[in-house]
């Protein structure tokens, strides 16, 4: 498992509370105030360190090797869930997956950003950054969950879209565009959670929904904070400061007008407990369906294009 | 030649020089050579009002929502404060954003047309250009006639945050309204167009017209050379290499636009015959 520097603190007492427990168990020796001290120290150093994360200590964790991605939450929310392949053109793009299930008895249609978990998945899922076919892949699905009656549900994850010679070749902004335009035209409810990383136009194009949520410590920009720092400050030194300047993070989007709702996360970040924050993603998921699901195919189409018209016009 | 440029040499800010050929034109020579160079034929990148004066009717052009402006609601500041560009943009170019909204006939067609402004920001994609981009969709659909946008745009906004990326959605939500009410859109790329707006209502155009040689990609080809570690192919990235790929439909001549886009938006209308 991997502790970034920040958190060593806390990993460090957490071991010790567990090793003394341990002790005490084998030995039947009393260390209860022992203990107590400890959790308190651990009480400090979570409201010093998680309670008002400044937005560097964001962009890693959004970032950490550890975080749930797609698949961690489809295995926790998503039950009979089938995996389908492929652009019907080119190839199958292992960065993104798509796929039907149920959550609750709700049939969904899934599109998700998948990253690796280490080196070779992560060569393998192409770091979450997709080509082309992986938008014509969600293009596929779409039209599927539009034609069976089926709302859609997406999880945003990813750097951004591939920049390559391949991706160029085959049309990477011709894909995005076709998915914002698909996304906003498809006549089924669409819900996204931003779960790690929305990284630009290729985190865009698949989260043109009804209902966005944003995982706590997740951010989403128009440029990753290092891009901006070497195109406007012509270095690779000030990404801090750009992801400030930027505000890409989720009490930012929120407060911007953005999003819908902030999804809470563990203390310390949704690595920290799958099982939780998967808990907190599916209440906001069956939240929105509560609300969207019962509107007429009209009324979830107007209401989807009152929230797009009128999105950032309070800046106008 | 010679001789005749010297004396003309008096007025220095009447001369441009050419990045393809490095020799230098009077203004008014590449005025009426469609700011194409005489000598190597480049093409000039032109302003916005430039090219509403090579595109549109001779005086058809009635600009709207003029007086649209951002606010630089993130206070943004990089090396220089966003407020301090957006004034040098605006006392460069004159106008307030990167796009200029109008209703005209190009080659007797009435249609809206939005021309995009690469002199201002990089033509870049704020939320003031979106709502401009958006507006003029709107304005389609109320007057029921075709919509023509000229891109040349570096992409969206960086300076803008979030607020530019949405923008992406947002208009591209309107052209889908747009095309449900079966009113044309046409697409005409021009050097450059790239990120969130070739990845957006630069690709979704009913037909995509393309000036030649034009950049036109979703990534930046100095971005795409760091990730793959290599030069890129002579001509990629380039009007023709998408034409090649299937991505546009027609390249067209700076001097023949007019006359295409005004085929199709014949093509497409509601009358039955021409
Ligand atoms: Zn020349």
């Amino acid at each position: 498992m991997l502790v970034l520097d920040f958190e060593k603190p806390l990993y460090e007492i957490e071991e010790k509370i567990n090793n003394l427990k341990a002790m005490a168990n084998e030995k039947g020796i009393d260390v209860l105030q022992e203990i107590e001290a400890l959790e308190e120290k651990k009480n400090n150093i979570i409201k010093q360190e998680f309670e008002n994360l400044t937005i560097d200590k964001i962009v890693k964790i959004a970032r950490h090797p550890n975080r749930p991605y797609t698949l961690d939450y489809i295995e926790r929310i998503v039950t009979d869930f089938t995996e389908i392949h492929g652009d019907r053109v080119f190839s199958d793009d292992h960065a993104i997956i798509t796929g039907f299930g149920y959550i609750n008895s709700q049939k969904v249609a899934i599109l998700g950003h998948q990253k690796g978990k280490n080196t070779k998945d992560n060569l393998y899922r192409n770091f979450g950054m997709s080509n082309p076919e992986g938008y014509r892949k969600t293009q596929r699905v779409m039209k599927l969950a539009q034609k069976f009656n089926i709302p859609i549900v997406t999880f945003v994850d990813t750097p951004g879209a591939y920049p390559g010679i391949g991706a160029e070749e085959r049309g990477q902004s011709e894909a995005i565009a076709r998915n914002l335009y698909m996304m906003f035209e498809t006549e089924v409810p669409v819900v996204v959670v931003v779960t790690g990383e929305g990284g630009s136009g290729g985190a865009l194009a698949i989260a043109g929904g009804d209902k966005v949520g944003m995982l706590e410590f997740s951010i989403y920009g128009v440029i990753s904070p290092e891009g901006c720092s070497s195109i406007l400050w012509r270095d690779t030194e000030h990404s801090v400061d750009a992801a400030r300047a930027m505000r890409v993070g989720a009490q930012d989007l929120y407060e911007l007008g953005v999003i819908d709702e902030i999804i809470k996360e563990p203390l310390g970040g949704a690595h920290r407990n799958y099982d939780e924050i998967a808990g907190n993603v599916k209440a906001f998921i069956t939240k929105s369906f509560d609300e969207l699901l019962p509107l007429s195919k009209k009324k979830l189409l107007d209401k989807r294009w009152k929230k797009w018209r009128e999105m950032t016009t309070q800046f106008l | 030649m010679a001789l005749f440029r010297k004396k003309k040499k008096k007025e220095e800010n009447k001369w441009i020089k050419c990045k393809g050929c490095g020799d230098t034109f009077y203004v008014e020579e590449l005025e009426q050579n469609h700011w194409i160079c005489p000598k190597c034929s480049s093409y000039f990148r032109i302003s916005a009002n430039n090219r509403i004066k090579i595109t549109a009717d001779e005086g058809t052009f009635k600009e709207f929502d003029k007086r649209i402006t951002t606010k630089d609601p993130l206070e943004f500041t990089d090396l220089k404060p966003y407020k301090d560009r957006l004034k040098d943009a605006v006392s460069k170019t004159g106008n307030k954003e990167a796009v200029i909204n109008g209703v005209c006939t190009i080659d007797g067609e009435p249609c809206v047309l939005s021309v995009m402004d690469f002199a201002f920001l990089g033509g870049s994609m704020g939320y003031a250009t979106g709502e401009k981009l958006i507006r003029a969709v709107e304005k389609a659909m109320k007057l029921r006639i075709g919509l023509v946008i000229i891109s040349s745009s570096g992409g969206a906004r960086m300076q803008e945050g979030i607020l530019s990326l949405m923008q992406m959605e947002r208009v591209s939500a309107a052209l889908a309204l747009l095309g449900k009410k079966g009113l044309p859109y046409i697409s005409v790329l021009t050097d450059p167009t790239t990120g969130g707006v070739a990845a957006s209502f630069s690709m979704l155009g009913d037909v995509i017209l393309a000036e030649p040689k034009a950049l036109i990609g979703f990534a930046g080809p100095r971005v795409i050379e760091q990730t793959i570690g290599k030069g890129l192919p002579e001509g990629f990235q380039r009007s023709e290499f998408l034409l090649e790929k299937g991505f546009i439909d027609v390249v067209v001549e700076r001097k023949d636009m007019p006359k295409y886009i005004g085929k199709f938006l014949r093509y497409f209308s509601e009358n039955v015959k021409k």
